[in-house]
């Protein structure tokens, strides 16, 4: 097994060293002729060692460029460090003090060739990232003498996302080169049309001197982009719209619990959000003082501690206030408004007015890129979130044995009590889940939104209108009437600027109610009535 | 419906108190113990706007059962009306001297006078848009809103949209209407300078008497016929639908007046507080416009009018004295007249004297979501 080992060894020895020998040999000649004394001979140089392969190249180009490569008495090139001594340019070894000496001679095309030379090394650097930013550097400068390098780099890239962007490079840069044959340009357009983005677009819309099938090509070639680019930043406004939606079904949600189950007028509901992004930003605070480590998953803590916090705070509300304004849901909306006013003038007491700072989580920051889509991670983690409560919520008001009481005493309250349920504790508990949801959406909003006393004041109407719009009573109504404002809101936004979208959104609602008094979604039966 | 002996008591209070403000304001020396300042008859005048206001709220909702969270947007709606007509008044005076144009058209690069700011450097003109716009707002509304039969907390949430909606849209620069910073620095009204001690107490004795006419023209209207199928729409729309009568055209009617009235109300209160901004148009004041009510007592009328002042006066005391205090107590009062004062300040000096109130309020029907 050792000696088969050895022997393929043996046999790649012979296929590696030439070539690190090859380009030694390449160097030398390279230096040689840097060492040179007129201009052609030193450009020469740097084009050789450029394309030499020696791992010394860059350093002695870096150095030729910042006017630190210098030429000994015996023609011997050395680099003046910039932190003092010199190194001998070809094996990189610290050498003495060569005595006098000067700089080796550079005019604008030798400038012009270091430039190109450097470019081109960066194309087989070690790291992607770099060969694809030196890439992406010859797309943008759409120098054609990039060409040959490119084309070397890409018969030797392995990576297939830094090839493409070599090979749109290489088309970039090719329409200027005079020999390019007409099948390669209309390769070329054919490359830069699947790149498809904003770049690729301003440069086939700007070639000129083509043969008229390559302007053809290239007419046809916008079009196709543009098309793609008006499909992705739709798919962008739907994304955009999803997350409003989802934000504002996190804020909707608890409401059409309390509103749309109970009939309850909560106007303090926006303060129970307003609650649970506080507890976030206590949550926080206390992780940040005592257990730096655990900041990640700060959120999960916050989660159930915001949702018990504002639950039990609704469970208080509905005792000590609701219960006695049953039935009477102007009352309940003036006095609940009262709460809210106490509610936030408390906050702003025991916190300040100012607005918290509340850290998101680094697994929450950056976005994903999905073709032409960016999609950022916390608006991704509020959507999920919001789909999370909903079907979580509605799994306990359908299977759990709380959810079949609070169906019961919604639906014929005389007849539930009178099979044995404990009605007031129904309500208290109703309340308490519809506030306990309403503290979680806080959780997910301190992520995108200023944490202040006033933060619950932004979401109650626009929440009151998505319950009202889905059809109260209603909780899949909620989830599509969420998701309905939240894109037509950001469809209209880019036509019609975002306050104007608002208002256009708030008036179609006020008019679609006239026609639909009682939502997309209004509950049949008896129970309308009500 | 309204007792006579009230209705002579508020007249006697709002009149006899703005004319003693006014001789004590003009007729005293300065350092008299008995001067009343310049500032007390602005706010009392300020109180008597609110009063209006109150007053055309109570009618919609004591008389017709409509809780409009979205009044306080005729009040500015009118408010902005007047400030439109002050406006135009400052001419080159103002700090960039542009005789037509208003400073901050100036400001924002306006060339030319939108075509709505036309007009509005006459004061008839001013003022019959200041009760034209609210009223036809109203009109669109109601009828839109009372046809389709949208009832009880629905019209309340989406009043309160409209007058958000507004909002929105009277901060929005290219409006033409100032922006966010709204209109202010008002030189004079009708030739008269706001400054004068003579111009306040004017728009002071203006609004006293403004309100007392309102005052008497919806005591009027509740006591009459009309008034009596809109108390019938208030207590059972359904049965005064099966009775005969169209219940969408009362509650258009009185929602359309009273939208007039608070837009009259919105054109005093502006040149007596110099500044009209679209902070009115939040849907926080029309909700505290609403206490106002509730305080005083829903459904009396007097108590819209007695429920603006206290609440404004305590307003005034807190937020000088006690800054941080003033939304506890808003808070507390909401909660407070709600749970133990129903029927308002006016219901509890009734129930005081052992006097039957002769403007019964029914409870509310009791739904059957609470059985």
């Amino acid at each position: 097994m050792l000696r088969i080992l050895l022997l393929c060894l043996l046999m790649l020895a012979p296929i590696c060293a030439p070539s690190s020998a090859r380009a030694d040999d390449a160097a030398n000649e390279a230096v040689v002729a840097l060492a040179g004394q007129n201009f052609d001979d030193i450009r020469r140089g740097v084009e050789a060692l450029g394309v030499s392969g020696s791992p010394r190249a860059a350093a002695i180009l870096g150095a030729l460029q910042d006017g630190r490569l210098v030429l000994g008495a015996d023609k011997q090139l050395f680099i003046k460090l910039p932190e003092g001594g010199y190194q001998a340019a070809l094996t990189g070894e610290p050498a003495a003090d060569p005595g006098s000496v000067r700089p080796v001679r550079v005019n604008n095309s030798i400038r012009r060739s270091v430039d190109a030379a450097l470019g081109a090394l960066r194309l087989f650097d070690a790291s992607a990232a770099t060969r694809a930013s030196a890439a992406e550097a010859v797309f943008k400068s759409r120098d054609p003498a990039g060409i040959p390098a490119l084309t070397r780099a890409i018969a030797a890239e392995k990576d297939s996302g830094v090839k493409r962007t070599m090979e749109q490079a290489r088309a970039a840069a090719l329409f200027a080169a005079g020999d390019a044959s007409e099948a390669d340009r209309l390769a070329a357009v054919a490359t830069l049309r699947d790149r498809g983005d904003i770049d690729a677009r301003a440069l086939l819309s700007t070639l000129t001197n083509q043969p008229p099938s390559v302007v053809e090509a290239a007419a046809a070639a916008v079009k196709s982009i543009d098309f793609s680019l008006q499909l992705w930043s739709l798919l962008q406004s739907v994304y955009y719209g999803l997350s409003l939606g989802s934000v504002l079904l996190l804020a909707a949600t608890g409401l059409a619990i309390t509103f749309g189950v109970m009939g309850v007028i909560n106007m303090a509901h926006g303060e129970m959000v307003m609650i649970g992004a506080y507890v976030t930003f206590v949550v926080q605070t206390i992780i940040r003082n005592h257990a730096p480590g655990l900041f990640g998953a700060s959120l999960f803590f916050a989660v159930p501690l915001a949702f018990l916090v504002a639950g039990a705070i609704g469970v208080a509300i509905e005792r000590s206030l609701i219960r006695w304004l049953y039935g009477r849901p102007l009352e309940t909306l003036l006095a609940t408004w009262g709460l809210s006013l106490l509610l936030q003038q408390a906050i702003r007491s025991i916190f300040g007015p100012t607005n918290q700072e509340v850290g998101t989580p680094a697994w929450m920051s950056g976005a994903m890129q999905l073709g032409g889509l960016s999609l950022t991670y916390n608006r991704l983690t509020i959507i999920v979130f919001a789909v999370l409560v909903l079907a979580t919520l509605m799994a306990v008001l359908r299977y759990t044995s709380l959810g079949l009481r609070m169906r019961a005493v919604t639906q014929n309250r005389r007849m539930a009590a009178a099979m044995g349920i404990r009605t007031p504790w129904i309500d208290a508990l109703t309340f308490g889940l519809g506030s306990g949801v309403a503290g979680m959406a806080g959780v997910a909003l301190s992520q995108i939104d200023n944490v202040s006393p006033n933060l619950g004041q932004g979401y109650i109407i626009d929440s009151f209108m998505v319950v009202v719009f889905g059809g109260v009573g209603n909780l899949w109504g909620t989830a599509v009437g969420a998701l309905t404002l939240g894109i037509l809101n950001k469809f209209l936004e880019p036509v019609a600027g975002a306050v104007l979208a608002k208002i256009v959104v708030l008036v179609a609602l006020i008019l679609f109610i006239q026609r639909k008094p009682r939502g997309m979604f209004p509950l049949k039966g008896r129970a309308v009535e009500a | 419906m309204i007792p006579l002996r009230s209705t002579i008591l508020t007249l006697v209070l709002v009149l006899g108190g703005a004319i003693l403000m006014a001789v004590l304001n003009l007729g005293t020396a300065e350092s008299s113990a008995l001067h009343v300042p310049t500032y007390a008859v602005s706010l009392a005048g300020k109180y008597l706007s609110f009063a209006m206001l109150a007053l055309a709220l109570d009618l919609v909702w004591g008389f017709a059962g409509i809780l409009s969270l979205g009044h306080a947007a005729f009040f500015a709606l009118g408010g902005y009306a007047m400030g439109m007509y002050l406006m135009r008044q400052i001419g080159p005076r103002g700090v960039y001297g542009n005789a037509v144009l208003p400073d901050f058209m100036v400001f924002l690069n306006y060339k030319e006078l939108p075509w709505y700011w036309h007009g509005f450097d006459q004061f008839p003109f001013a003022m019959l848009m200041a009760v034209l716009v609210p009223a036809l707002i109203a009109l669109v509304f109601g009828w839109l809103a009372f046809r389709s039969r949208v009832t009880g907390v629905y019209l309340s949430i989406i009043t309160q949209a409209l007058t958000y909606a507004l909002l929105l849209a009277f901060f929005r620069n290219d409006m033409g209407f100032g922006g966010n910073n709204g209109m202010t620095d008002f030189k004079d009204l009708l030739g008269m300078p706001l400054q004068a001690d003579t111009t306040r107490v004017g728009l002071l004795l203006a609004t006293a008497v403004m309100l007392c006419l309102m005052f008497l023209a919806a005591r009027f209207v509740v006591g009459s016929r009309f008034g009596k199928v809109l108390v019938a729409v208030r207590d059972t729309e359904s049965r005064t639908r099966f009775l005969g009568y169209r219940p969408e055209s009362y509650k258009l009617v009185v929602f359309v007046a009273s939208a007039v009235m608070a837009g009259i109300g919105g054109a005093l209160y502006v040149p007596q507080v110099g500044i009209i901004n679209p902070g009115e148009f939040s849907p926080a004041n029309s909700i505290e416009a609403v206490i106002w009510v509730a305080v005083g007592g829903r459904g009396t009328l007097t108590g819209a009018i007695l429920g603006a002042i206290l609440v404004n006066l305590g307003k005034t005391y807190f937020t000088g004295a006690l800054p941080e205090l003033w939304l506890y107590a808003l808070g507390a009062l909401f909660i407070f007249v709600t749970l133990f004062l129903p029927k308002g300040v006016i219901g509890a000096l009734d129930r005081f004297r052992h006097i039957r109130p002769v403007d019964e309020v029914p409870p509310e029907k009791i739904s059957e979501v609470t059985g």
